[in-house]
């Protein structure tokens, strides 16, 4: 299989005692990109998070064709979320070393490897070589951001989920990470962003996330739904 | 998912309205005749006189205390296995009645043992072990009133509400351990299978009224968390006065499938 | 065979590099080891201003300071074992990666004891000269720390788990962990207190003391893991 492919069917879920999805499905293919739109507190941090496995699906089916079938979805995925998972009393080579180490690589569907298998290259090619040795806590905003997005390019994973993934990043930054994203799609990679921002990628689709009726208001339909959320079952 | 059908809260809730008043009625009758037994029909002690009545609050109090963390470690396993809410409401219930046990009979201990041994508290070895449950319901109840969602806080209570039943049996243990160390002499020697029918019955009685009072304050626990529970959750959808959930429709574009 | 063989390598690596991580954290953030050893004597200092300073009384006391003294060390600093790595979204990263969760926890909880615990084991016998213990009770005392602050790490990485999410949850935390610690500290005192009398056996407390640790070492991060695993949201 020289392809992958990403299905996601009805996911519905649910956090703080509210449902935030409900009935989101799409496919994706290798090389191309999602891009998650919709206004503030519509669940789009919410749909990465599940597709991460961080929070679970109430309804819903994630697969990934073409990839590892005993893996689930999460574990062939990049998570880049609003916190960088950095820890300011390691160097930054250590930070991003631990990482390489830790996370278990699963190559691209052509076979090919993480964009930057050395650590030294992956902190020069994010533009902050300098640091290498420094205690990462020194860094600015910005460069631990970067910090944090080379892991992406120095463990291999098919999926990239980002979620603002240009916050904090400077118009030359932004322009290095999309080249990053172009190139990963190229290597039949696939990357999944929640942004309201325009990421000029080719190859790429958008999915508006869009407020629709909940539960709530004697919708019947929902609240016998067997798999009815936590508070669904208090309202009822 | 047969469990969601077959507990919703509507069902719960029309089965406690039912069954509650039955429960009250006969743990009424059931304590006025193991009362009646205990303070007229029981004989007096030899040694200890009157205050042996104590017995008949203290022991099932203390069995109560015990009855009450197993159930809540059998609602904890309902709800990290079959993750049902009802069994959330269940273990979250429990434990305030099964401090109060546990207190009761910390607190008779204290009143039996000051004519006995002239002191309101000996380590006693069951008196210890009771003290040690009663810092763990404290703790459980103090964790359920610390998390703010309800639904999140359950299944970590699970987790350590199961620890806790995997350790009472070790620490039991190693307070009677203890205590054999340090005081040879145990003072609760008069039960275990010697004792006397006439005192048996009543304490059976006694421990049969105090079962009834748990399960009716048990149910109507649950039934106020319920109540307590919708509160929560037509509040969380006041604030969400915006439509709550969202639904994903694919613009379609190069690569990406139209979902559906 | 092949693949078993990659996989048992394949966790050797990366266990050693959670395991090389944890470590430089517990001995860089916070004052590290010192912190706990200083929270020791501070504790052992202050019982002799509360009893007197009779050193027979001491002596006969002070296997039992000692494990209080590492019990309240050892509950310090449990409360930043995962709920650094949650503030930080590193937590996030370790539960999805599809490591072995329980494994990642005992992994944190061994080094986090080799940076924290094992200087207490380490210090107690220079402070059990301030109790004036013999020379066989101090290596009692030793002993028994050494067997016995490992199931308090890894009893307190439950409450560590369950309380994760909570922003003020450290005193929470010793209240719910100090009753699963009992048996440890009964056992502990007993075997070390037994070890120079002759009347009370040394060998059953401490072998009890075993099992409790052998008991934790599965209990803790089954348990720990099952809190954490729905932390993230």
């Amino acid at each position: 299989m020289t392809s992958q492919k990403m299905i996601c069917q009805g996911l519905s879920c649910e956090r703080g005692g509210r449902r935030v999805l409900s009935d989101v499905s799409f496919e994706l293919d290798g090389g191309a990109a999602l891009l998650i739109k919709g206004p503030n507190g519509v669940g789009k941090s919410s749909l990465l998070r599940t597709l991460a496995g961080l929070v679970s699906a109430s309804a819903g089916t994630i697969a990934l064709e073409g990839g590892r079938e005993d893996c689930r979805l999460g574990e062939q995925s990049h998570y880049f979320g609003h916190l960088d998972a950095l820890k300011p009393a390691l160097s930054t080579i250590e930070n991003l070393r631990f990482w390489q180490e830790f996370y278990e690589p699963h190559s691209l569907p052509n076979g090919t490897g993480a964009i930057f298998p050395d650590l030294e290259a992956a902190l020069e090619a994010v533009g902050i070589g300098h640091t290498t040795d420094l205690p990462s806590g020194y860094l600015s905003a910005g460069q631990r951001r970067r910090l944090s997005f080379a892991r992406l390019l120095s463990v291999p994973r098919p999926v990239w989920l980002l979620d603002e993934p240009t916050s904090a990043l400077d118009a030359a930054s932004e322009e290095r990470m999309l080249g990053f994203m172009e190139q990963h799609m190229q290597m039949g990679g696939m990357v999944i962003a929640a942004t309201h921002l325009p990421l000029s990628l080719a190859n790429v689709g958008e999915l508006n996330l869009s407020a629709v009726q909940g539960p709530a208001g004697g919708s019947d339909a929902t609240a016998e739904d067997t798999q009815a959320g936590m508070d669904d079952w208090f309202y009822d | 998912m047969t469990l969601y059908d077959l507990a919703n809260p509507t069902f719960f809730l029309k089965l406690v309205r039912r069954v509650l008043p039955w429960l009250i009625g006969a743990c009424v009758l059931v304590s006025a005749i193991g009362l009646y037994m205990a303070f007229f029909s029981a004989p007096e002690d030899y040694q200890q006189g009157n205050t042996v009545r104590i017995m008949f609050v203290h022991v099932p109090s203390a069995w109560l205390a015990l009855f009450c963390y197993g159930m809540m470690s059998v609602s904890s396993i309902g709800s990290l296995v079959w993750k049902h809410p009802l069994a959330d409401v269940s273990a979250k219930a429990a434990a305030p009645i099964g401090a109060t046990f546990t207190f009761l009979a910390l607190f008779t201990g204290a009143v039996w043992g000051k004519p006995m041994w002239g002191t309101w508290w000996v380590w006693d070895a069951r008196l210890t072990s009771m003290l040690v449950l009663f810092i763990m319901y404290l703790g459980i109840i103090a964790l359920w009133k610390t998390f703010d969602d309800p639904a999140k806080a359950a299944p970590k209570i699970a987790v350590l509400t199961l620890v806790g039943s995997l350790n009472l049996p070790i620490i039991k243990f190693s307070v009677d351990w203890w205590n054999t160390l340090h005081q040879p002499a145990s003072v609760f020697r008069t039960d275990g299978p010697s004792i006397a029918t006439s005192i048996l019955v009543p304490l059976l009685v006694m421990a049969l009224a105090f079962t009834l009072l748990f399960v009716a304050m048990h149910l109507s626990a649950m039934r106020n968390e319920i109540f307590r529970r919708r509160i929560r959750s037509m509040r969380v959808r006041v604030a969400a006065k915006a439509p709550a959930a969202a639904a994903g429709r694919v613009v379609g574009a190069a690569g990406v499938a139209g979902g559906n | 065979m092949t693949g078993s063989m990659t996989n048992t390598r394949d966790a050797a690596h990366w266990a050693r590099a959670l395991f090389i991580r944890e470590f430089r954290l517990g001995v860089r953030v916070g004052g590290g080891a010192l912190i706990g050893v200083l929270f020791f004597l501070a504790v052992v200092t202050v019982f002799p201003f509360g009893v007197g300073p009779d050193m027979k009384m001491l002596a006969r006391i002070g296997a039992a300071v000692l494990w209080i003294g590492a019990l309240l060390a050892t509950l310090l600093g449990l409360d930043r074992l995962f709920q650094a790595d949650r503030e930080d979204g590193s937590l996030d990263l370790l539960v999805m990666s599809g490591r072995s969760l329980e494994l990642v926890v005992l992994i944190k909880c061994a080094a986090h004891w080799c940076a924290t615990g094992l200087p207490l084991v380490l210090a107690a016998p220079v402070l059990s000269l301030f109790m004036n213990l013999e020379p066989v009770a101090m290596g009692a005392v030793t002993l028994t720390l050494l067997v016995g602050t490992p199931a308090l790490t890894l009893f307190g990485a439950v409450g560590a788990g369950v309380t994760v999410a909570l922003r003020r949850g450290g005193v929470l935390l010793s209240i719910l962990v100090i009753p699963l610690c009992i048996p440890v500290l009964i056992f502990g005192v007993s075997a070390s207190t037994a070890a120079v009398s002759d009347f009370a056996p040394f060998k059953a407390p401490l072998l009890f003391l075993c099992a409790i640790s052998v008991l934790a070492v599965v209990v803790g991060p089954v348990a720990a893991a099952a809190a954490l695993r729905n932390a993230g949201d």
